[in-house]
């Protein structure tokens, strides 16, 4: 289980004389479902598209499955991808999309697929364009599935749906990542999606990648994150004083101020002042805030933020 | 929401041996009525950690006898489909509970439990919260709002187990707790 699902190496992708993403390192471990996170305009859709081979890099390289080429006809066998918006033929119905599908693959599982659609109550005869909004995303989601991929990657996939489309397809995505070997091991497939949603974050990921700028700015394992992180609240008179750990974000007011900081749970807390456990939202906000700071894998690689460079 | 639907379907009975016997879900994306008496749910708001919420539902039903020896609890796969959260997490929490010692698992079949928490009978446990029920009845009549109740229930019972362990700490009759079930 140790294959990365996307090795990326120096990557980067220039539009014109704007670097859409610069010096990309990160390696996304098979088995997880990876968040790839940040502002827009941070790189997402462009890194995603460079792994599943829509675009070519500017700089540096990118390989996928364990070392494929993007694009490779056994990486494409082996990568569903559904662009933002889930879209589908508006003008093709159900079982002309399974049709094209089917005949545009070297796999495909009409089985699944029509048995999954029943199971959502879609009618195969239906134009894709007359579906809701929830339909047409799973009627993508069930596509990509059938092709039984073993990375899906799904840009933005529920922005544009309602809270029950939302959770409904969530749902089918994460049973499929949790296909069971056998109990206590998973042989789903791995998943990387790219979402705005920060308040879902937490239940559905347990890789974050969080791009910003066109740089990788945060990358890991969720509990690792969470446990490498710690709030502490005190005194904000003392707040600039505090530097025996990275601090990552400051908020302060006239007499309290809250300091994230790079601390686990054995770290001494400074007399006077109170430590507490960090969501990943809270963390991801506090790191979205300041794009200078930074934690990524390996040991010293955790930037320093300067005083001076802290918000008020 | 959930969770009543889940008790309810174990007040009816699924016997050990029926929820262990067979996998009665067919349908391919295993959404179907999953063969354990419990079903879980999250409270978003609670910031407790997702599986942690997991392994207090379960030690939860357990103590209140909802789960019994043998139960099955929810399959992985239909847990995630039904909360939409990371498989990893169930797992996670799945492993804590056999930790614990509460569960076994199977290999191709699924999680069991293997031990019980609920030191007392199903009718003793009616009789007791009908007793707590008139004492709330009473406090209520005092004067006391929910707050209060369960300030001066949280205060009588640290005072009671104080009393009765003499210097063991909160956190030392916890793990007590936890080694007595082991």
């Amino acid at each position: 289980m140790s294959m990365n699902v996307i090795e990326a190496t120096g990557l980067g992708k220039r539009y014109g004389s704007t670097w859409a993403l610069r010096e990309c390192t990160l390696a996304i471990p098979a088995g997880h479902v990876a968040a790839l996170v940040g502002p827009n305009g941070a790189g997402k859709t462009t890194l995603l598209n460079l792994a599943v081979g829509l675009a070519e890099p500017s700089a540096g390289g990118v390989t996928v499955l364990g070392g494929l080429p993007p694009g490779s006809p056994a990486a494409l066998d082996g990568i569903a991808f559904v662009a933002q918006d889930t879209p589908v033929y508006k003008n093709l119905s159900a079982a002309d999309m399974l049709h094209l599908t089917r005949n545009l693959n070297r796999r495909f599982d009409q089985r699944y697929a029509e048995a999954r659609l029943a199971e959502l109550g879609i009618p195969l005869n239906r134009k894709a364009g007359k579906l809701s909004g929830g339909q047409q995303a799973q009627l993508a989601l069930t596509l990509a599935l059938a092709r039984r991929p073993r990375l899906l990657v799904l840009d933005e996939p529920v922005a544009m749906l309602d809270p029950v489309a939302r959770h409904d397809f969530m749902a089918t995505v994460l049973a499929a990542a949790a296909a069971e070997k056998g109990e206590g091991e998973l042989g789903g497939v791995s998943v990387v999606l790219s979402s705005h949603v920060l308040t879902e974050l937490e239940r559905v990921a347990d890789y974050l990648i969080l791009l910003s700028q066109g740089r990788v700015q945060v990358a890991g394992e969720v509990d690792d994150l969470l446990a490498s992180h710690r709030m502490l609240t005190g005194p904000a008179a003392e707040a600039d004083k505090y530097a025996e750990r990275p601090v990552v974000h400051v908020r302060r007011g006239e007499a309290q101020a809250h300091l994230l900081v790079r601390a686990t749970a054995d770290d001494p807390v400074p007399p006077g002042w109170e430590a507490h456990p960090v969501g990943l939202e809270e963390l991801t906000l506090a790191y979205l805030r300041e794009p200078g700071a930074a934690a990524l894998p390996g040991p010293g690689r955790g930037r320093h933020t300067q005083p001076s460079e802290v918000t008020q | 929401m959930d969770i009543d639907k889940g008790i309810g379907k174990g007040r009816v009975g699924v016997s050990p041996a029926g929820a262990g016997g067979g996998d009665r879900s067919t349908a391919p994306s295993g959404r179907a009525t999953a063969a354990s008496p419990i079903e879980f749910r999250l409270d978003a708001a609670s910031g407790v950690p997702t599986y942690l919420q997991l392994v207090h539902q379960v030690e939860h039903a357990l103590r209140l006898g909802y789960l019994k020896l043998g139960d099955q609890l929810p399959k992985v796969r239909d847990v995630v489909a039904s909360l939409a959260i990371n498989p990893n997490t169930v797992l996670k929490a799945y492993k804590e509970l056999e930790t614990k010692g509460l569960t076994a698992g199977r290999p191709g079949q699924g999680t069991f439990i293997q031990a019980t928490l609920s030191q007392v009978a199903l009718p003793e446990l009616t009789a007791l919260r009908r007793s707590l029920l008139g004492w709330l009845g009473t406090a209520d009549g005092a004067g006391l709002d929910e707050d209060g109740m369960v300030a001066l229930f949280t205060s009588a019972l640290r005072d009671f187990y104080e009393r009765r362990s003499g210097s063991r700490t909160r956190g030392g009759a916890a793990s007590g707790e936890t080694e007595g079930v082991a």
